[in-house]
């Protein structure tokens, strides 16, 4: 794609302008930061996976990946700041569907070893364990919100934390999975993922762009249970005190 | 079983609740709190269950400071009905069995049965959604679950305070039961001072966090401070 090509996309920025500011709706700002940003950040990332893939050093990966678990981390603990020790919890989180899906993924020799592979896909794992903390805990907390009743009442019949909480923990961490579970169930009927459009338009076979695809959603399930699962029993405990008493969160 | 408060402060963000009140609850008696809202009567209650642990002071049970005593054997001890009597989905049964499924014991049916019998409800009600049930209903129920832990004391907030008249007394008659023929020390709120006059053996007047007085219930038909005098004649809500 030339730049002149690239420059026209910019209509697609300048059509929510119109709109938004011929119906009020205030987002004019919004969207020229986004614009900007997105333009910035992508141009970096591009001259930084240049880099990367041209000298294919692993200490170039673990960094592009230790950067990738930093601001997926700082990104979701916004939304459980109540909780005790939320950095690390995500940080653990994140670090564990990371390893576990590369371990597979390389152990079995699934993909070669090598930053092409490795930087992409951890970049895809990475953003959809955020994305499902986020999810996690937004949820998680609704719950709690909603049903502290319930929660104390058990406490109050000498039920341990763990027996007060479950129930909520498990709508919590089913209601995280959900979108990842039914977004497979229509995946290529309603609409075509990214990375596989990607390599489709950049002149990729499209059976191997699906063989790609597939591996590459198998992986998000593994990536969904973890996050919510390990997030899940790592946060619960923080809403708690030593003598057993829902804190006041 | 002796439960006691020596100084027993709770406060929470910034705002004290309960300010130094001290004072014992005495084994198979009934101690009714009474006060206007607000005066951290249900507070006193949750920190007699351990689901609160006071800001400065100690709560003993028989002697035994609370915290030396494990909290899930200590709520088993002093059981608590909660005033909006929450229950959990599924039938009157899993309400009833759940005291025991958290210990990891099981409850036959035909002791279901008996606690339904001691708070006065038909067994024909075991199987029925827990939800469904009337407000008089769940309180029964709810008072049923603690009874299966075999509580020695039994704390009880405002559990009479959305029913109707025939479901109160019925209630105040499970109360009087409750004490008399098997022994519970049962403390227990209520804004209804006739109700606190005729149940009590112990009558705990708060007023703002504080423990004004305590005594038999005639402090309450016979006022021996100008705070209860008027908390006793409607001034203070």
């Amino acid at each position: 794609m030339s730049y002149l090509s690239l420059s026209l996309t910019l209509f697609f920025v300048l059509i929510p302008l119109v709109l938004s500011k011929t119906l009020n709706l205030g987002l004019e700002r919004d969207v020229v930061i986004a614009t900007v940003r997105a333009i910035i950040q992508l141009l970096a990332v591009g001259y930084i996976l240049t880099f990367v893939f041209d000298g294919d050093h692993p200490a170039y990966m673990l960094i592009m990946i230790l950067i990738m678990i930093t601001t997926a981390t700082l990104n979701a603990r916004k939304k459980g700041k109540h909780i005790k020790g939320i950095t690390w919890k995500l940080v653990a989180t994140i670090t564990t569907v990371e390893v576990v899906t590369q371990g597979i993924l390389l152990g079995f020799h699934i993909v070669p070893a090598t930053a092409q592979y490795i930087i992409p896909i951890s970049g895809m794992m990475i953003g959809n364990a955020m994305v499902l903390s986020i999810l996690f805990l937004n949820r998680f907390d609704a719950e709690v919100q909603a049903h502290k009743d319930e929660v104390e009442l058990i406490l109050s019949l000498g039920g341990s934390p763990k027996q007060a909480i479950h129930h909520q923990l498990m709508q919590a961490i089913k209601a995280s999975m959900i979108p990842t579970i039914e977004s497979q169930k229509t995946i290529g009927l309603v609409q075509l993922p990214g990375m596989m459009s990607g390599q489709i338009i950049g002149g990729a076979d499209p059976m191997q762009a699906v063989q790609f695809q597939i591996l590459i959603i198998f992986a998000l399930l593994t990536n969904a249970t973890i996050s919510s699962l390990m997030l899940g029993f790592l946060s619960y405990p923080a809403l708690f005190n030593e003598r057993k008493q829902l804190l006041n969160v | 079983m002796v439960l006691e408060l020596q100084n027993v402060s709770f406060t929470i963000d910034h705002t004290t609740i309960l300010k130094n009140i001290t004072g014992r609850f005495h084994k198979g008696k009934i101690t009714t709190l009474v006060g206007p809202s607000g005066a951290g009567k249900t507070t006193l209650l949750k920190l007699c269950n351990n689901l609160l642990t006071p800001t400065s002071g100690t709560l003993y049970l028989d002697g035994q400071p609370f915290s030396e005593i494990e909290p899930t054997v200590l709520r088993r001890e002093v059981g608590m009905a909660l005033q909006a009597a929450p229950m959990i989905n599924g039938s009157v049964y899993d309400n009833l069995q759940l005291p025991r499924k958290l210990a990891n014991q099981s409850l036959s049916i035909t002791e279901a049965e008996k606690f339904l019998h001691a708070v006065g409800l038909s067994s024909s009600l075991l199987q029925q959604v827990a939800n469904d049930l009337s407000g008089g209903q769940r309180q029964r129920v709810s008072i049923a679950r603690t009874l299966v832990n075999h509580s020695h004391v039994l704390l009880l907030d405002e559990i009479t305070s959305a029913l109707d008249r025939t479901a109160v007394s019925e209630i105040e008659q499970l109360i009087t039961t409750l004490n008399q023929q098997h022994g519970v020390t049962i403390i227990w709120i209520t804004h209804n001072l006739q109700q606190a006059i005729a149940l009590s053996d112990n009558v705990w007047v708060m007023v703002d966090g504080e423990l004004i007085a305590t005594g038999e219930p005639t402090i309450l038909t016979h006022p021996t401070n100008e705070v209860i005098r008027q908390f006793v004649e409607g001034a203070l809500r």
